[in-house]
């Protein structure tokens, strides 16, 4: 099988490589032949394969699981936040910065709300991702105000702000960090365990805050300025899907899905 | 019944490798002494459980009582350390600050005592968190030869002392009174004030320049003070330094002399 396959590629190769001493030697030429039928039949055979692979596509993929959180009733007003202590933040801001604890859009839509599979996935275990999760500073207020990554994932902290921050993580389940940043320096950190989730502030400027979850599996999802949110490639099976929010507690629902079956759950948070 | 043997064989070597690894890792060491967690105990429960707590999670008697409160071990957090921000600290650094004590607060120095019990002590305080068995210490932070003292080096500092923003917690004048103060605790939620810098040079792990120079790269955990590892060159750490001795009217202090540490050797 392997010369086959060897000599398979050889003829998807640019014409040039075809002076090589196999296609030149005339006496091949039968042997040629016999391979170029095995060649069809192998391509219609790898064909074939993968006609069935994708038609088995969407019974092997993953389900999808998506919703919206919401906030019912009289959304609170932000405060305004006086950064006059740091001219350097307040000067960031055209209009005043406001606090982020509780943001609801349009319609009652909720940010900010840390939605996961909080049971249901047994002991599996999950390599964290190569790509850092990223947490800002800039005009004195975290970008994103929560972060949700996994434990042992890279953590890119990065000062886009002018002024000197330090960013101070208070954990109950990791170990507790306080680094000074001032602008464009990196900084690298990480948590090494399961945590939702450590508030994290800046000493410096006390009305900074923001949250950071950290999870043993990448089946989370923070909801956008839409209270939307995407839990991804979940495995079929029966979870616990819990929605977290800073202020407003959290909630839990039970979810059994399908192999790729795509359910919506919806999540209504009260003040 | 040759089975019998040889499975009461295997049970008494692996209870006896079970003890090694046990007893291991309830002792400390510091440079060639040897802390026994189970003599630390006896010493711990005469001198410390009153302010730390039979439990040493700091809820002893005398808690109440005392400002700052005394340290909660199972925490594992350690104000004073020469491994980075959000690592475990050596022996030799809670050896340390058994030895010194912490100026301003209800510790004093246990000095008094021999070293050896000193060690114990240490031994014991690390069974009150699993971390000390899971983690190991961090690295200790290089500290480099202090370059010399002068007026330009204190202007560097000066400005290092405006933008690295030491000023919103220690004030402009370095009193202790900037903007942030009425903000900070310490990692218990307890309200916790910034060092007055012309109180003195009394500082909380060590009172030397190569103490300070270890104080700005580990920061101390537990408490707003951060770390400013990534944040300053170890020549701008020395600038801050020099900046805030002019800051204090006391000429106690010696830039070579390490008169702090107490680690045997």
């Amino acid at each position: 099988m392997a010369p086959f396959i060897l000599r398979a590629s050889c003829n998807a190769l640019p014409s040039s490589t075809f002076n090589s001493p196999w296609y030149s030697q005339g006496g091949k030429s039968n042997l040629m032949k016999k391979n170029s039928y095995l060649l069809i039949i192998a391509v219609a055979g790898l064909g074939l394969f993968l006609s069935v692979r994708m038609s088995a596509g969407p019974a092997d993929s993953s389900p999808s699981l998506k919703g919206a959180v919401k906030f019912e009733g009289t959304p609170p007003k932000p405060s305004r936040i006086d950064m006059s202590q740091d001219p350097l933040c307040a000067k960031a801001h055209s209009t005043p910065a406001t606090t982020e604890d509780i943001v609801v859009g349009a319609d009652g839509a909720l940010a900010n709300v840390v939605v996961y599979v909080s049971d249901g996935l047994g002991a599996r275990t999950f390599q964290p991702p190569q790509q850092p999760a990223v947490f800002e500073q800039k005009g004195c207020q975290y970008k994103p105000h929560v972060l949700a990554m996994q434990a042992n994932q890279k953590l890119d902290v990065v000062n886009s702000d002018e002024t000197t921050h330090n960013i101070h993580p208070s954990p109950a389940n990791n170990r507790e960090w306080n680094m000074t940043q001032p602008h464009g320096i990196p900084l690298e950190q990480t948590f090494a365990r399961e945590e939702i989730a450590i508030p994290v502030k800046c000493n410096v400027h006390p009305w900074m805050r923001g949250y950071i979850a950290v999870f043993k599996h990448p089946y989370f999802s923070v909801t956008d300025k839409n209270g939307s949110f995407d839990l991804k490639d979940l495995p079929p099976g029966t979870y616990t899907i819990t929605a977290w929010q800073e202020k407003l507690g959290t909630q839990t629902q039970k979810v059994t899905i399908g192999a790729g079956e795509a359910k919506t759950l919806d999540f209504t948070f009260k003040q | 019944m040759r089975r019998t043997i040889k499975a009461t064989r295997t049970a008494v070597i692996l209870m006896c490798l079970l003890w090694c690894i046990t007893s291991a890792a309830q002792d400390s060491h510091i440079g060639k002494l040897v802390g026994n967690a189970k003599r630390g105990k006896a010493l711990y429960v005469r001198y410390c459980v009153f302010c730390h707590g039979p439990d040493g999670d700091g809820r002893g008697e005398s808690a109440p009582y005392l400002v700052p409160k005394p340290r909660d071990f199972t925490k594992a957090v350690f104000k004073c350390r020469s491994t980075a921000s959000g690592s475990l600290p050596l022996d030799s650094d809670l050896y340390d600050t058994i030895t010194r004590g912490i100026h301003a607060s209800g510790m004093p120095s246990w000095k008094p005592l021999l070293r050896q019990e000193r060690a114990d002590l240490v031994a014991y305080i690390k069974t009150f968190s699993s971390a000390f068995q899971e983690e190991k210490p961090g690295e200790p932070v290089p500290i480099p030869a202090e370059p010399p003292n002068s007026a330009e080096s204190v202007k560097r500092g000066a400005d290092l002392f405006q933008s690295m923003n030491c000023w919103s917690c220690h004030g402009k004048d370095g009193r202790g009174h900037g903007p942030s103060v009425a903000s900070l605790t310490d990692n218990q939620g307890n309200p916790i004030t910034p060092f007055d810098f012309t109180s003195g040079t009394r500082f909380k792990c060590g009172e030397t320049n190569r103490d300070m120079f270890r104080d700005l790269l580990t920061g101390l955990d537990g408490t707003p003070m951060p770390s400013f590892a990534a944040a300053m060159t170890p020549d701008q750490r020395w600038d801050v330094i020099h900046y805030i001795r002019t800051l204090s009217s006391s000429k106690t202090h010696s830039a070579g002399k390490n008169d702090s540490i107490q680690t045997v050797n």
